[in-house]
């Protein structure tokens, strides 16, 4: 009975293979301007706008897949979707078990974010999103690392007083401090970190990341690529 | 959703809410009940099946059967649920994955561990890569319900075995001095005495397994506590309805959920108790035949 089952099964699912393969694209869908789920539910942001485009130039049939942050590399690597889009800095850690496409936004700043611009960001409690090149940089910092599992909720625990200051991609965080009516301010310089956001791959995928360098490249001969990241990001945003 | 909500920038009021309370997100939200419902219903007999079968390989006299029964019970219920849902779903799917690519591929070459990777050929992919993102979440739907029926199942198991062991022998003696085989023990006397002792553990399991479905998320399932942290977060303007923090009114909502979900279950389990103890040789049962005289 059991073998009957499996047999059946496999038949249903083998049924569909051998048309064009469709490139699965993972992300987040919580870390606006980049990715969120838009009030519609779907996938929307600038990389919803940029991988739309980025498969168009590739001729290739891309699909949209939500995972966690937390899981989003281990997923890749077990298969359940081909590529990584989701706002992540090309770092040397993450060298070591994927593969980056060339960055599709320059090498980004990142910044402290609290309550009053003299937060101890260097003894304090500091938020950031777990596994995010700040996370690191706030362990090494010397101050007292907290992480979350979203960006958001890194945010709502400066505002709660959970956390004297969050320290995130300025891109992400620029929207929260303009809207805050003066509540959150920024504190401190910015940093630079990592070597900029990139597409992510499984390391035996060379093919696959080649086709999507190539889109990139286009994009940035032709100049499309930097009215978008003014769009998303704003007049002052880093573009190539 | 409302031609009126096209422009949900300059909506104010009441109608605002509305139009909020109806997007595309929170109707999604509102389905998540049912996939959680879904999930309860077909969980719930699955368990028991699982739970059935472990308590009667757990007394079986075969000695194997009797071990793999007392395994499975001990080894599952020893495991943190966190840690199986992560380890084994993954086991289970890429399980799946490498008995089709052996079937489907059987002339690939390329190595299917490599490091980290787990690649099988591109016709053993389950789902299929090119599939509707409906086969994909039916898909992590199945593998959920089978992760959940296989950890209660090992819970109801044990309730099981403790309840079967719980029916007075000297019931088991007089069927079998009638002439009654061993089967016909089991299935005439055993079974039906056994519920009234195993009602309150099962009960306990099904209340648990009620408030164990944000797990479900961990398995790409979409579940109500996901939706709310989603939507009860801080939205920016390039939201289409900015609001501030709201986590706090999502979970309350769900709060609410939850204990009405408990408040039906324990009547439905209590009108359950009422009728499995009628006739029975328990207190609960006496009391009823003194009140019926």
């Amino acid at each position: 009975m059991k073998k009957l089952i499996l047999t059946t099964a496999l038949l249903a699912l083998t049924s569909g293979a051998g048309m064009a393969q469709t490139v699965r694209l993972g992300t987040e869908g919580a870390y606006p301007p980049f990715n969120f789920l838009d009030d519609a539910g779907n996938v929307a942001g600038f990389e919803r706008e940029l991988g739309d485009e980025l498969c168009k130039r590739a001729g290739l049939t891309c699909e949209w897949v939500i995972n966690d942050w937390d899981s989003i590399i281990p997923n890749l690597q077990s298969g359940n979707y081909d590529a990584i889009i989701a706002g992540m800095s090309i770092t040397e850690e993450r060298e070591e078990v994927v593969d980056f496409s060339m960055n599709y936004v320059p090498p980004a700043d990142a910044a402290y974010v609290g309550l009053t611009p003299d937060a101890d960001i260097k003894g304090g409690v500091v938020a950031a999103q777990t596994g995010t090149i700040q996370a690191s940089h706030v362990a090494e910092s010397g101050a007292t690392l907290l992480e979350f599992a979203t960006g958001d909720e890194t945010v709502a625990a400066v505002k709660n007083g959970e956390a004297v200051a969050v320290l995130a991609d300025k891109d992400f965080l620029a929207p929260y401090v303009n809207e805050s009516n003066g509540e959150l301010v920024w504190v401190g310089e910015p940093l630079e970190m990592g070597g900029g956001v990139g597409l992510a791959f499984r390391d035996s995928d060379d093919e696959l990341r080649a086709k999507f360098d190539a889109a990139i490249q286009s994009m940035k001969d032709d100049g499309t690529l930097n009215p978008m990241i003014i769009k998303y990001f704003g007049e002052d945003s880093k573009v190539f | 959703m409302f031609s009126a909500c096209a422009d949900p920038k300059n909506i104010e009021g009441l109608q605002w809410l509305l139009c909020y309370l109806t997007t595309g997100k929170h109707i999604d939200f509102y389905w998540s009940f049912l996939t959680v419902l879904a999930l309860l219903a077909i969980t719930a007999p699955a368990a028991l099946v699982f739970g059935f079968g472990g308590a009667m390989a757990a007394r079986s006299h075969v000695t194997p059967l009797r071990l793999l029964g007392k395994a499975y019970t001990a080894m599952v219920r020893g495991v943190p649920d966190i840690v199986f849902f992560m380890f084994f779903v993954i086991a289970l799917d890429q399980g799946i994955e490498w008995l089709r690519h052996q079937v489907v591929c059987p002339d690939w070459s390329e190595p299917i561990r490599r490091g980290l990777e787990f690649r099988v050929c591109p016709q053993a992919k389950t789902p299929s890569g090119d599939a509707a993102a409906w086969v994909h979440q039916t898909y992590g739907f199945a593998l959920a319900v089978f992760t959940f029926a296989l950890v209660f199942g090992a819970f109801a198991a044990n309730v099981l075995y403790g309840a079967m062991n719980a029916v007075p022998r000297a019931q088991l003696e007089t069927a079998e001095s009638y002439g009654m085989s061993q089967g016909q023990v089991f299935r005439r006397i055993l079974v039906p005495q056994m519920w009234v002792y195993a009602l309150p553990g099962l009960s306990n399991l099904w209340m648990i397994l009620i408030k164990a479905t944000p797990l479900l998320f961990l398995l790409g399932v979409r579940d109500i506590v996901y939706w709310a942290r989603e939507l009860g977060g801080a939205k920016t303007q390039i939201y289409d309805f900015p609001h501030p923090d709201w986590r706090l009114y999502y979970f309350l909502f769900l709060m609410v959920a939850y204990l009405f979900m408990t408040w039906a279950s324990e009547k439905v389990l209590a009108r359950i108790g009422r009728r499995l103890s009628h006739g029975q040789a328990t207190a609960a049962g006496e009391a009823q035949r003194r009140a019926a005289a």
